[in-house]
């Protein structure tokens, strides 16, 4: 990147971020094994920001956005794209600190770039969840998301978790210098993030668009749906928290084949709410063995 | 005397929340103070997007102190009631004090009030006005209870040199403050106001709002000079810049001129509302391919790498943005019309496909009522008026909703008036926006309004209070400006029924009062009272906007001369004994007067003038010359005065009577004629 050369591979960035924070005391976590909308939606972080025990943790989570594939053609748009997160319970003193420590673990010298923290408060109506906070800007690109977070599943967090969430391509584009998705060096031996992924993009681009069954897709939020809320009774919360991310899923891919209206999108956000909530509540009402 | 120095460093504070929320801390100290006897002789306050200073000059060192004397009962009353008189007045009944007064000697008590020292006070009211500082927005860290727009980091207080010590959010004030977060991020301790302020610049800190957008404003132009260009920096965005950095640099970056294709609009759009960054102009106002932007410092290369960054982010969004552009000139806006069918205008009024039918057919209707309105081009741009919200451009970019269609009008070679109808027919937005005056404009403008009337109102969707999510009342007011700014000559009630039309549902009365309601808020502006305008419309409820304020204007300057003020007393006499006596007779009187029962002078004189200025009246009110109509009405003014002084309306002879109150019963029907008076207050 301009004075200091040829930023890190990707593969290296997420590295790097990872000795970072398990250096800041983070447990580093493995993605969670389900389709995700974002790394928030990891019960790492949801459900982790409820109640009283301090908790730190920092993971790669690949995020499936349905409606932002382009089938790879567009230079920033993924339909799934990784987030790096970070949740610290309760949120350090020096949490700024912290964070501009990690950036200068992956190269920015913040003598030679301008990084601002502009205002941008977090909310996510399907988690019923919300926070305050900033975008972070390295010279006008926005690169982190940085959230203290007040609510989740409609309960105040006490004490209070901070998140990051590092949009990770867009942080290698800015780092090694490339205009495209395509082009980031991912691991410095000529292997790039369009060799492992530009197949998928289109593949899964028309997929989303133009195949997934819609039936089908309704049948799977209804079913998650009702599971999550039996699963809840049964005091079974990490399952029926599987079940909620399920339900969002389905109704972000319902999204992109275009068949929700404005209204009916509101009823789907509020059911998935419902589920999040309940979830929530249940956390809160059965807490973690000491 | 002394001063008082507070700054309060946070984590970044919104731009848009800094000086609101400044204004109110200084208030709320210098209230709560004022509450303990104290106050400042000056007040200095600054925000920045980190820190909150407030400095108040030439306070007391301590609080005046006064004593407040109780009388309590007699000497030689019972101990207990002297003793519960000592409790109650919350000093020993040792320290009780005898005084003879005319009626006796009675117990007094004697507490001395205030006289606190000013640093004492401040340590406990400055804790105390943080907490009740109201922030649109703040939130709780940590582990803490404390509530602030973004986590405190720390707090400096001073009175006369020395801490005022306190805590708040965990933090424990003290004498330090941190400079720039980056170029001077060491604490460092003050001692005083002036200390401060020079220390703080030394550490690359311009603390004050005013003077960082002075400095953007003028180093912008000075850049902008030396590239022999113009910056285009609108007073928000400068605003806002003002309130995202301490130590403002303004560095230029360029843009490739391939750029340059894509419409300035979309241009500046991702400069402006994406990037905040200002548009570079030429001398002669056309978009040049380079921008300026506010960084936070210089950066220690010279600013190589932040120009760099920020001329690439520009980039990518602007390659983005003619992606989208291009994507889109490659659909016609004619072949989008379809697409519009799949999008629902309201779950209840059908897709966008048919408000085009229903627009096109409106602003063809309107077409002759605007002059110079050929209704070909006038259908044509309503047809395509809503076909850009289909298209990428719009789809990402949703503020230039109408412009992007206007452009790709333009690029489809639609008539130019075609092209600028679309694109301004979402304005006027609000009280202070543009309206159009282009003929084809204004008819599309209309059409959109009237027709998004006549279908919310016809399912019932009305704005209730201060709830209008659908922005009906903005609708209304947009159509009393197009018809007022453009001296548009049409009846409403008429353009109602043409959009009832559309839905099959005819509305048109409630929307023409919901209509005229806009337009008393619109005259109050310029001061014309609502009676008057109730007295206007409710008289003739006239459809013709331009009409009913040219009445409007005429009652107004009748009734300020003195002729208009007493012929209103009269009309008020005469209507007054109508109510009373149609009460009393269970009928109106509106029959035709004998002239053979005017017995009077006095009433034969009001019957004479009355039929002169009825046929006044007539003549000058279809010549729209209600100054004209006006004087007629104040011509039966003196008759009036006579007759009301010398003639006694409830004669014994009924027939004289009923002639008498027919007689006024014309006189209130010719001034209905004009407006209905009978609606202006005393």
């Amino acid at each position: 990147m301009g004075t200091t050369g040829r930023g890190l591979p990707f593969q290296n960035l997420i590295l790097e971020l990872q000795n970072y924070w398990a250096g800041e005391g983070c447990v580093i976590l493995q993605p969670y094994d389900m389709e995700m909308g974002a790394g928030t939606f990891h019960w790492a972080t949801t459900l982790k920001s409820l109640g009283p025990q301090p908790w730190k943790a920092a993971y790669v989570q690949p995020s499936r956005r349905p409606a932002d594939g382009r089938f790879g053609d567009n230079p920033n748009r993924l339909q799934q794209h990784y987030q790096f997160q970070v949740l610290m319970k309760p949120s350090p003193a020096d949490f700024q600190d912290l964070y501009l420590g990690s950036l200068e673990a992956i190269g920015i010298d913040f003598l030679d770039h301008d990084i601002r923290f502009v205002e941008d408060d977090w909310e996510s109506p399907t988690l019923g969840a919300w926070g305050l906070g900033w975008e972070v800007w390295c010279d006008g690109m926005e690169i982190t998301q940085f959230t203290y977070f007040q609510q989740v599943g409609g309960f105040d967090c006490r004490p209070v978790p901070g998140e990051l969430t590092y949009g990770l391509e867009r942080l290698a584009m800015y780092l090694q210098g490339v205009d495209h998705f395509r082009d980031i060096d991912w691991n410095g031996e000529g292997v790039t993030y369009g060799d492992i992924h530009l197949r998928s993009e289109r593949e899964q681009s028309r997929y989303n668009f133009e195949m997934a069954d819609v039936a089908m897709l309704h049948r799977h939020f209804d079913d998650a749906e009702s599971s999550c809320m039996h699963l809840v009774e049964a005091g079974l919360v990490i399952p029926a928290y599987d079940q909620c991310i399920h339900a969002s899923h389905a109704f972000n891919m319902l999204e992109a084949r275009g068949v929700i209206s404005v209204t009916e999108r509101a009823a789907f956000i509020g059911r998935v709410r419902d589920l999040a909530r309940a979830c929530a509540a249940a956390w809160l009402g059965h807490p973690e063995p000491s | 005397m002394a001063d008082f120095l507070l700054e309060i460093l946070s984590e970044e504070i919104p731009a848009s929340m800094q000086r609101g929320a400044l204004e109110r801390l200084g208030d709320l100290l210098e209230q709560r103070l004022a509450d303990e006897d104290l106050k400042a002789s000056s007040r200095c306050a600054h925000v920045s997007p980190r820190r909150m200073v407030v400095h108040l000059g030439g306070l007391p060192e301590c609080q005046p102190s006064f004593e407040t004397e109780r009388k309590g009962p007699r000497v030689g009353a019972p101990t207990p009631a002297v003793s519960g008189f000592a409790r109650s007045a919350g000093v020993g009944t040792d320290d009780l004090v005898r005084r003879t007064t005319a009626k006796g000697e009675f117990w007094f008590a004697v507490t001395r009030k205030g006289g606190q020292a000013t640093a004492t006070v401040l340590a406990r009211i400055v804790p105390e006005a943080m907490t009740a500082l109201a922030w649109p927005k703040s939130m709780r860290w940590a582990d803490g209870e404390a509530r602030w727009v973004r986590p405190v980091v720390s707090i400096l207080a001073l009175f006369a040199g020395d801490v005022v010590p306190f805590r708040f959010a965990g933090c424990e004030s003290g004498a330090a403050t941190r400079g720039h977060r980056f170029l001077h991020p060491a604490p460092f301790e003050v001692r005083s106001y002036a200390d401060y302020c020079a220390r703080l610049r030394d550490a690359c800190v311009i603390p004050d709002h005013d003077e960082r957008r002075r400095l953007i404003e003028e180093r912008a132009r000075t850049v902008a000079d030396g590239l022999g260009l113009v910056a285009d920096a609108p007073a928000r965005l400068v605003d806002e810049l003002a309130g995202l950095v301490e130590w403002p640099v303004v560095m230029a970056g360029t843009f490739d001129d391939g750029y340059m294709e894509v419409p300035d609009d979309l241009l500046t759009t991702e400069m402006v509302h994406h990037q905040r960054y200002i548009p570079l102009r030429t001398t002669s106002g056309n978009l040049a391919p380079g921008f300026l932007f506010v960084a936070n410092m210089e950066g220690r290369d010279g600013g190589g790498s932040i120009r760099a960054g920020n001329e690439r982010v520009l980039a990518a969004r602007l390659a983005d943005g003619r992606h989208f552009w291009e994507r889109d000139l490659r659909v016609s806006l004619e072949s989008r019309i379809s697409s519009l069918s799949t999008v629902v205008f309201h779950a209840r009024l059908g897709t966008l496909e048919e408000r085009a039918h229903r627009l096109k057919a409106l602003a063809g209707w309107l077409a002759p009522a605007i002059p110079g309105c050929d209704p070909d081009h006038a259908g044509r741009a309503a047809w395509l008026a809503k076909a850009d919200l289909v298209s990428d451009t719009v789809g990402e970019f949703p503020e230039l909703q109408g412009i992007m269609g206007g452009h790709l009008a333009r690029a489809a070679g639609e008539n130019a008036d075609i092209a600028l109808a679309i694109s301004e027919h979402y304005r006027p937005a609000g009280p202070s926006d543009r309206c159009p005056s282009a003929p084809v404009s204004v008819a599309v403008a209309m059409a959109e309004r009237l027709d998004t009337l006549a279908g919310f109102f016809g399912i019932g969707e009305k704005p209730s209070g201060s709830r209008d999510p659908l922005a009906l009342r903005r609708a209304a007011l947009g159509i009393v400006r197009l018809v007022l700014e453009n001296g548009l000559r049409l009846d409403l009630l008429k353009a109602l029924k043409a959009a009832g039309n559309g839905y099959g549902r005819d509305v048109s009365g409630e929307v023409l009062d919901f209509v005229a309601d806009r337009l008393r808020v619109h005259l109050r502006e310029r001061r014309l009272g609502h009676h008057l305008i109730d007295a206007a419309f409710a008289g003739t409820r006239d459809g013709d906007l331009v009409r009913l304020v040219r009445r409007i204007e005429a009652l107004d300057s009748f009734l300020e001369s003195p002729d208009g003020g007493d012929l209103l007393e009269a009309y008020r006499r005469a209507a007054n004994i109508l109510r009373i006596e149609e009460a009393k007779d269970g009928r109106t009187f509106t029959g035709d007067i004998s002239r053979n029962l005017l017995q009077e002078e006095a009433e034969r004189a009001v019957a004479g003038a009355l039929e002169t200025a009825d046929a006044a009246m007539t003549d000058t009110l279809a010549g729209e010359d209600f100054a004209g109509a006006m004087e007629a009405l104040a011509s039966l003014r003196s008759p009036l005065g006579a007759f009301f002084d010398s003639v006694t309306v409830n004669a014994s002879d009924p027939s004289l009577r009923q002639n008498r109150l027919n007689l006024l019963g014309h006189i209130r029907a010719a001034m209905d004629r004009v407006a209905d008076f009978s609606r202006i207050g005393g």
